[in-house]
């Protein structure tokens, strides 16, 4: 072995060295697992010591046929549709009010920001309160406000889906107005200064200045919570379980539901293939995109 | 001119405080219903404040369910879990950004497509794993779970590709072997990604649901939220004693967030700008 091999295996032992203890870890728990789904999703299996057996497509024709999943997926898409753009409001509104250099920006930034993390236990809790059907705050402040049968919120069908996407925007609006005001504070002064000598007001020059500068982070926040939303399930746990009947049953609770409740592994994995799908699709999505805005800015 | 800014100004102000105090009504009914009797929380007509504060709601949830156990078990799943957590991540990191070895670029490849699997996708396949391993119902399996993510290891790295070559270079001329550039010069450095990558893992473990949900069966092992959830499940009349409870669950995140508010800002604000 020469010196230079010697090296060479040194600094490789010692890079190995460094990864070794996450590696593991990562390998066992997360790695495996992974592929171990891939698999998973052609069996049939209750999740005991009997033997898998292998079923082929059989849990993905069977997917296809299953009503509870359509619906399941359809609650998903439709959560989405309105949750992203409320969202994507909300967060960017306050982020380009509150970067108009307002005084306490930090006690108005903390109070959007905290729902995000704060648990979403306690937080379904204390918003079931709220949307409580015959006494709870929201109603009686509607029925004060002369709406005489208003909303049964949570019991009832048309209205569950609602309180989740209220909640959702509630909860999370204040993680992308962070993700905003950061990009706010990348635009240059000198294109609103350009703009005001030209005799741009307010108004005018968020809508040719601050919303065209902010074109990729908006994709990027579009993307990032398409994804989020596709993989909610705690919230709706928490709120309805799903229900009423199956008004909020989403992709993740098909997943659960059919792996922890009816210990159908197998058929859970295809499932859950069918969300890594999606949400692959949206990545790629992402990528192409980021190539297209690394010109922009 | 004048007058129209200051309008506006004020028309901003106006608008954001509206926002603000909607976003915090929440948590305020909460606090003062954790202190009504629970008949008194949905009286009509609606009162907002307590007739007479029942402070002694703080001290009857700890007797009706275990939720001082459920307080050191989530404590402990927490602290261990971070420690573990950050301390493999910063050192896969400094691995992966400053030493060239065999095989990292393809390696990495490897973690990052990982972090764009959502664990949703493969929960139920590592349950199976973890249960064959006799894992399940156990501390230990919810740690080891939480306790590798590749995330970790790829926000350290961001933090550990910024160190100037030059500096590590000028370490190893003078002597220093590569474990002793880490800690000694590597680390310090990277001291804001240190923050961030504890913070979010903190509160992530500690608001965490759905894995002790899935993994933890028995009473004595439960966390905070699994404790609050068996609360409402036994106790759901007893509405100002749950809300009592979701504070006490609140506090630790609150005071984390109060004080280290800003790395959280700044954590967020370079993950969402590199996207």
């Amino acid at each position: 072995m020469t010196s230079r091999q010697k090296r060479e295996l040194k600094t490789n032992l010692v890079g190995y060295s460094f990864i070794i203890p996450n590696f593991i870890g990562y390998f066992i728990f997360i790695f495996v697992p992974v592929c171990f789904s891939f698999i998973l999703s052609v069996m049939k299996w209750d999740g005991s010591d009997a033997p898998m057996q292998f079923v082929g497509l059989q849990n993905f024709m069977k997917l296809a046929g299953d009503s509870t999943f359509i619906i399941s997926l359809k609650n998903t898409v439709w959560y989405a549709v309105f949750t992203v753009p409320l969202t994507l409001a909300a967060s960017l509104l306050t982020a380009v009010m509150l970067n108009s250099k307002i005084k306490g920006i930090v006690v108005y930034r903390t109070a959007f920001f905290f729902p995000y993390v704060a648990s979403l236990v306690a937080v379904g809790a204390v918003w079931n309160m709220l949307f409580q059907p015959e006494f709870g705050p929201i109603n009686e402040i509607l029925k004060a406000l002369g709406v005489a049968n208003p909303p049964k919120w949570c019991a009832s069908t048309d209205w569950a889906m609602w309180v989740i996407i209220i909640v959702s925007v509630w909860k999370y609006m204040g993680y992308y107005m962070v993700v905003y005001l950061a990009a706010l504070q990348g635009i240059s002064h000198d294109l609103y200064e350009a703009a005001e000598i030209d005799g741009a007001t307010g108004l005018k020059k968020l809508r040719y200045i601050t919303i065209p500068m902010l074109t990729p982070t908006t994709f990027f926040v579009v993307i990032m919570l398409t994804i989020q939303c596709f993989k909610v399930f705690d919230l709706i746990y928490v709120m309805t379980g799903g229900g009423p009947g199956r008004a909020t049953n989403v992709l993740v609770n098909h997943i659960y539901n059919a792996a922890f409740v009816d210990f159908k592994f197998g058929y859970a994995s295809a499932s859950a293939l069918v969300l890594f799908a999606i949400v692959l699709v949206i990545t790629l999505i992402q990528l192409w995109g980021e190539k297209k805005f690394t010109d922009f800015v | 001119m004048n007058t129209k800014t200051s309008k506006s100004r004020a028309l901003v102000y106006g608008v954001l405080t509206i926002l603000a105090v909607g976003m915090v009504i929440p948590f305020v009914w909460m606090l003062l219903a954790s202190f009504k009797t629970s008949n008194e929380v949905f009286s009509i007509p609606m009162k907002l404040m307590p007739e007479i504060w029942h402070g002694e709601n703080y001290q009857e949830i700890w007797k009706k369910i275990p939720l001082l156990t459920f307080f050191v078990n989530t404590t402990k799943l927490t602290l261990i879990t971070t420690v573990i957590q950050v301390l493999t991540s910063c050192f896969a990191a400094y691995g992966f950004a400053k030493v060239k070895f065999k095989g990292r670029d393809i390696l990495f490849v490897i973690y990052v497509t990982t972090i764009a699997v959502p664990w949703q996708v493969y929960m139920v396949p590592q349950f199976a794993l973890m249960s064959k391993m006799q894992l399940t119902n156990s501390h230990l399996g919810l740690i080891l779970m939480q306790a590798f993510s590749a995330f970790g290891v790829f926000l350290m790295r961001q933090f550990m590709m910024g160190i100037p070559g030059e500096l590590l270079e000028a370490a190893r001329i003078d002597g220093l072997n590569e474990y002793g550039i880490f800690a000694r010069i590597a680390l310090p450095l990277v001291k804001p990604g240190i923050a961030t990558l504890i913070i979010f893992t903190f509160v992530n473990i500690w608001n965490d649901f759905m894995g002790p949900m899935i993994y933890i069966n028995s009473t004595e092992l439960k966390t905070i939220q699994l404790g609050i959830r068996m609360f409402i499940s036994q106790y759901g009349a007893d509405y100002a004693l749950i809300m009592a409870a979701s504070v006490c669950s609140l506090i630790p995140v609150l005071i984390i967030f109060m004080l280290c508010q800003r790395w959280f800002i700044e954590g967020i604000a370079a993950g969402g700008v590199k996207g």
